[in-house]
């Protein structure tokens, strides 16, 4: 597959885990107390690999050459935009309206690279900026009759959808890869565990899989190591005969077509969409997300993604009444008190949370989880008489 | 007619003129040195023609062709490659990776979208690099991290990749500055093989004496933004002209 053994193992490792999310996410017992802590169930997995292939492809522009855009979630709305209006037309089938995706937040990431690369630094962050706060508010409001502004779309009963047969009346369309729905599920039950297979989920990992073989190869490849010259040294790349433009938009182009692969395969999970994809603060969460796993790294932003969509979904989900029964076995008063100190951290205060989390990792851990990581390892190494090799320090973007 | 001509060339900056009127032919495959003391202009000269600075008047001809409005890549990749005074090297990649972008942008030109090959299967690149590691004495460095290399050994890899691209116009800005006295005389032992080797043309500004007298056959020298002389080394060395604006003062310190 063109990958050095490293790599491989380290797309087998992903796959692997992929492969049995399920049982990985989901470690308590239904009905214990430690059960909000599991993730295995369908919603949230799909949103862990989408949002991994989100920030995947954001780390082929940051990570790589270094320009940091801020404006990637309206490439991620423009897929999604594109993909439910594929269900609308053609198909309720998802692999046009992914594609579809694809192509149309490519062509935007064009039009908006082109543009905003002529500047860099943070000239280029808020051009990027600029443009996705422009779409956000264009399809909240001019734009109403493509976007459903406020509201939103959805797939109708009454949509056109010329490739489809009549539905039953009153039946919602629903998502499916030819025929196979992508809500469906199988439980297994084992004991106290309950394990939710989803169909939906297992098409996105799939697809995430391709797009994170896909990145390595780039990362790999001349090109991959033309972005990182970029990075290092613009100068001496456009005096040494190489024009740094097309290499940049090329980059931006390429990410841009990612996002616009999650914002299709959001579409394709949960069938609908709102301008809100497109917000600031969306195209600030996939930063986030790749310097939190570490920047420029193969697998940073898979964690990065990952740690981030599963903190939330967990850390939003404890209230008040959770805390009293953690903290119920000491005195009152302790309990009280304790309970408020971590009260403003949880439900809506995640974002707290989260940016605690963040300044901590980029003022100890400027290479993100990636390079804690990494650290670990060392550690065990050292522990072991056998010799500390200098290998692969030397080699950049593990 | 030279293989560069640079015509009544001038550049301001501000209040100060860096480059009064500057007239500068340079003939091919020969060595030509450009000495003056420190702010004389030299490196702004280089930048005018490398398409770093664009000059307020005058014009510069390469091979026949202007290079003025060009950009640094275009210029660059008509033949004209450049050391710079503080080194440039892309720091974070290895000193293999240095080393294969500019063979790349020799085989492949200014933008080649090679993202589905990986780089073990460039050969050819990776051959031409290696044998310009070998020749720069670097090639046990290889795996390093550029950044992390002496000054001295930053600017041989430099003066590497600008050669591996086979310049026909080779323009170095004190190449030897931070190097020990080994490197230095290999360096001068290199840059001598190349110009009796191959069609390369060499423009070298230097303040090492040494450097400059085993290398040159023509000697500009700079001063106050015009040249004062330009003649043969022998005559240059006994011109009392230059001795009073620069070469006793260096000699001295040396
Ligand atoms: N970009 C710039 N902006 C303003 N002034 C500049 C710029 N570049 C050079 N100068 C000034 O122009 C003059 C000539 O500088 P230049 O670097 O060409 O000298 P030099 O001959 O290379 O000197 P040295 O031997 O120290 O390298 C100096 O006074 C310098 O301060
Ligand atoms: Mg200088």
């Amino acid at each position: 597959m063109g990958l050095t053994k490293k790599d491989f193992t380290l797309l087998i490792i992903v796959a692997v885990l992929c492969l049995f999310a399920p049982f990985i996410l989901n470690p308590f017992p239904e009905g214990s107390a430690m059960a909000q802590f599991n993730a295995g169930y369908p919603d949230l997995m799909q949103r862990l690999v989408i949002f991994g292939i989100f920030a995947i492809g954001f780390n082929i522009l940051f990570g790589l050459t270094g320009y940091l855009s801020f404006g990637h979630a309206a490439f991620l709305g423009v897929g999604s935009y594109a993909a439910i209006w594929m269900m609308k037309l053609l198909t309720m089938n998802v692999i046009p309206a992914i594609i579809v995706s694809v192509a149309v937040a490519g062509l935007f990431s064009l039009l908006v690279g082109w543009i905003s690369l002529r500047r860099s630094g943070i000239y280029f962050s808020i051009l990027t900026l600029a443009f996705a706060q422009m779409s956000y508010s264009l399809a909240y409001s001019v734009l109403t009759p493509i976007t459903g502004g406020e509201t939103g779309l959805q797939p109708k009963y009454t949509d056109p959808r010329i490739l489809d047969g009549d539905l039953p009346p009153g039946e919602t369309p629903r998502a499916n890869l030819f025929g196979l729905d992508m809500k469906d599920s199988t439980q297994i039950t084992m004991g106290d565990w309950v394990f939710t297979f989803n169909a939906g989920y297992y098409v996105a990992a799939v697809v995430m899989l391709v797009a994170f073989y896909v990145s390595i190869r780039i990362f790999r490849s001349p090109f991959g190591m033309m972005l990182r010259a970029v990075k290092s040294n613009q100068q001496r790349l456009n005096y040494t005969g190489l024009n740094s433009k097309p290499y940049t938009l090329a980059a931006f182009v390429i990410s841009g077509m990612y996002a616009g692969l999650a914002g299709g395969l959001l579409v394709a999970m949960d069938t609908q969409v709102g301008a809100e994809r497109m917000f600031w603060t969306a195209s600030g969460e996939v930063v986030l997300m790749t310097i939190l796993g570490g920047a420029g790294t193969l697998i940073g932003p898979v964690l990065g993604a990952g740690f981030i969509k599963y903190f939330e979904n967990i850390i939003s989900k404890i209230n008040e009444s959770i805390l009293h029964q953690w903290f119920a076995f000491m005195p009152d008063g302790i309990e009280d008190f304790l309970v408020s100190m971590v009260y403003p951290f949880i439900g809506k205060g995640w974002h707290l949370t989260l940016g605690i989390v963040f300044m901590l990792v980029v003022i100890f851990l400027p290479g993100g989880l990636v390079e804690g990581g990494q650290r670990v390892a060392r550690l065990f190494k050292r522990r072991k008489p056998s010799s500390d090799k200098p290998d692969g320090k030397t080699t950049p973007a593990e | 007619m030279g293989i560069l001509e640079v015509k009544n060339v001038g550049k301001r900056f501000g209040g100060l003129q860096a480059l009064g009127d500057v007239n500068l032919s340079i003939a091919e495959n020969t060595v030509h040195a450009i000495i003056g003391p420190n702010g004389a202009g030299k490196s702004t000269l280089l930048n005018c023609l490398v398409g770093k600075l664009i000059p307020d008047t005058g014009s510069v001809m390469f091979d026949g062709k202007s290079v003025l409005g060009r950009k640094p890549y275009e210029i660059n990749q008509m033949g004209i490659s450049r050391v710079f005074q503080t080194p440039e090297i892309f720091a974070d990649l290895s000193v293999m990776e240095n080393m294969m972008i500019p063979c790349f942008a020799k085989r492949d030109g200014a933008f080649q979208m090679n993202a589905i090959a990986t780089i073990p299967s460039q050969r050819d690149v990776i051959a031409s690099a290696e044998q310009m590691l070998e020749d720069m004495n670097m090639a046990d460095k290889r795996h390093m991290h550029a950044g992390s290399l002496s000054r001295g050994d930053k600017r041989r890899l430099e003066i590497g990749m600008c050669l591996s691209q086979e310049p026909r116009l080779l323009l170095l800005d004190e190449p030897t500055a931070g190097m020990a006295r080994a490197d230095t005389n290999n360096t001068i032992d290199l840059l001598k093989q190349i110009s009796e080797e191959r069609d390369i043309t060499i423009a070298i500004i230097e303040h090492d004496m040494h450097v400059v007298f085993s290398l040159a056959e023509r000697i500009t020298v700079l001063a106050q933004g015009t040249p004062l002389v330009e003649d043969t080394p022998d005559r240059i060395k006994g011109n009392p002209k230059v001795r009073e604006a620069y070469l006793g003062e260096t000699q001295d310190a040396a």
